[in-house]
C-alpha cells in the first residue's frame, strides 16, 4: 500500500468482541470518528475467531500475529512483513500480555517509522497486580492488601491475614471471589492452570464498581479521564452497560495515578466505592478498556487523541465530557463464509 | 437542607445522580417538594406551600415530609 498524506493506517489488536471483549472494535470506531483523514485499519489477530476478522467495514485487512509467547522477534519478523505491505504508521496494541512486546519494540519500529504511544516497561511493571499494593503505599493511593503466592499451602496465610471472603486473581485476567478455603483452593487451582504464577490473593471490598478511562501524555500530564459507572455487570464482571460520571474525588484519584507514574498512553482503572465513600484502586489496566468508545461519545476521544499524541500532533489537555452518557453493549451474529475462514486460517491474512 | 448542586432534575420528576450514576423517579407531590428544595425554601415555608395546595392533615404532612427527605439523604442528595 502507498504511503499517501490523505490516508492513516493504523494497525490495531484486540478484535475479539466476544462476551470478554478486547478493545480493538471500540478503538477502531473511535478513531474512525476522530481523526480528520480517512483511516485505513489493519487488525493484528491472533485467533481466527476473532469477529473483527471479518467485519469488513471495521476492519479493512487483518493479519496473524504470533502468541505473545513466542517473543519480540517472531513478533517484529512479522510486523515487518505486514509494514512492507501496508506501510504502517502507527500500532495501538490493546492487550496486557501483547505490551511487553510492543514496548520492548518501541524503537525499532520508529526507526521503520512506525509511532506507537505506550508506557514504558518501568510504568507498566509498577501498576501490574503483583506491584499494585506497594505501590499505593508509596504514593498514598488507597489499595486493598493482598499477598502474592505460588503454592496452595500459602492460602492458610491468606486467610489468616485477609479473611474470608477473599478474591482470588490471575496473574494476568480473571478473579474469583471466595468465601471459603475449599472455594479458594478451586479457584487457585483453575487460575493457576490458566494463567501461570504468581497467584494474586486480595482483601475483598464491598462496593459500587467504576472504571475510569485516562490517556496520560507521558509527562505527568492526564490529557482525559472519563469516569463510568457499571450499570449492568456480566457473570464475567465485564460492564454491559454503563454511564459516565461526574465526581471530582474519582478524576482526583486518576490525576494522582498519572502523575505518580508518568503515564504514558491509555490506561483503565478500576476502582471500588465503598458505603463510606471510600475509593479503592482494585487494578490498573494498562490499555484502553473495551468500553472506550463511551468516551468519545461523550465529548474525549481518546483513542483519536492518542493517535495525534502518537503522530507529533499536539493534544491540549480535556477539560468537559458529557456526564450521565450511557453505553449499552449488544450482541450480533454477524455473517461470514467459509471462504473467509480459509483465508485467515490457511494464509494467516484477509 | 438543600440539594447537591450537581444533582440533574426534569420536571417529569427523574433524578440523576452524576457522581454515583443512581437515576430515581418522583411522583407528582414529590415533584413539587423537590422543586421547592431546589429554590431553597425553608422547610417552614416548604410545609405551608405544600398545605396550601394540598388537602393534608400537617401531622401526616410532616411524617411523610420526613420519610421523604430521609429517603434523599439515604441517597446521597442532600448537601450534608
Amino acid at each position: 500500500m502507498e504511503k499517501s498524506d490523505n490516508l492513516i493506517t493504523i494497525a490495531v489488536t484486540g478484535l475479539n468482541a466476544i462476551d470478554s471483549p478486547g478493545p480493538g472494535i471500540a478503538v477502531i470506531r473511535a478513531l474512525r470518528d476522530g481523526l480528520p483523514k480517512p483511516v485505513r485499519i489493519i487488525g493484528l489477530s491472533y485467533e481466527t475467531l476473532e469477529p473483527g476478522i471479518y467485519m469488513h467495514d471495521v476492519v479493512d485487512k487483518t493479519y496473524q500475529v504470533p502468541y505473545p509467547a513466542a517473543g519480540s522477534e517472531a513478533l517484529l519478523r512479522r510486523l515487518q512483513y505486514i509494514h512492507e505491505k501496508e506501510n504502517l504508521q502507527l500500532i495501538i496494541p490493546n492487550f496486557d500480555a501483547e505490551l511487553h512486546n510492543f514496548i520492548k519494540l518501541g524503537p525499532v519500529l520508529k526507526t521503520m517509522g512506525i509511532a506507537t504511544f505506550l508506557p514504558t516497561q518501568a510504568q507498566f511493571d509498577v501498576r501490574d497486580k503483583i506491584n499494585l499494593f506497594r505501590f499505593g503505599e508509596q504514593q498514598g493511593l488507597t489499595v486493598p492488601k493482598d499477598k502474592i503466592i505460588t503454592s496452595i499451602a500459602e492460602l492458610n496465610s491468606c486467610e489468616a491475614a485477609l479473611g474470608f471472603p477473599l478474591v482470588v486473581k490471575g496473574k494476568f485476567y480473571d478473579a474469583v471471589v471466595a468465601y471459603t478455603m475449599e472455594q479458594a483452593q478451586k479457584a487457585f487451582y483453575k487460575l493457576s492452570a490458566k494463567w501461570g504464577f504468581p497467584i494474586i490473593v486480595q482483601e475483598f471490598i464491598d462496593g459500587t464498581e467504576i472504571n475510569i478511562a485516562v490517556l496520560g501524555d507521558g509527562k505527568g500530564n492526564a490529557i482525559s479521564i472519563i469516569p463510568m459507572r457499571k450499570l449492568y455487570i456480566t457473570d464475567k464482571g465485564k460492564a454491559w452497560a454503563g454511564i459516565t460520571l461526574e465526581d471530582d474525588k474519582l478524576v482526583k484519584v486518576a490525576n494522582d495515578f498519572v502523575k505518580a507514574t508518568n503515564w504514558k498512553g491509555g490506561c483503565e482503572l478500576e476502582i471500588m466505592r465503598t458505603k463510606k465513600d471510600e475509593l479503592y484502586i482494585m487494578e490498573i489496566n494498562p490499555r484502553f478498556p473495551a468500553w472506550i468508545y463511551l468516551t468519545a461519545a461523550a465529548g474525549q476521544n481518546q483513542p483519536a487523541a492518542l493517535a495525534r499524541m502518537a503522530m507529533g500532533e499536539s493534544q491540549p489537555v480535556y477539560t468537559d465530557y458529557e456526564v450521565g452518557k450511557i453505553f449499552i453493549r449488544y450482541s450480533w451474529d454477524h455473517i461470514t463464509d467459509i471462504n473467509e475462514f480459509h483465508q485467515i486460517s490457511g494464509m494467516g491474512e484477509l | 437542607m438543600y440539594l447537591k448542586k450537581n444533582i440533574a432534575t426534569s420536571e417529569s420528576g427523574f433524578i440523576f445522580n452524576p457522581s454515583t450514576g443512581d437515576s430515581y423517579a418522583l411522583n407528582p407531590v414529590a415533584i413539587e417538594i423537590l422543586q421547592l428544595l431546589k429554590q431553597g425554601t425553608a422547610p417552614a415555608a416548604l410545609k405551608e406551600n405544600i398545605l396550601a395546595i394540598y388537602e393534608v392533615d400537617p401531622m401526616r404532612l410532616e411524617q411523610d415530609l420526613e420519610d421523604f427527605m430521609n429517603q434523599l439523604k439515604e441517597a446521597n442528595l442532600l448537601e450534608n
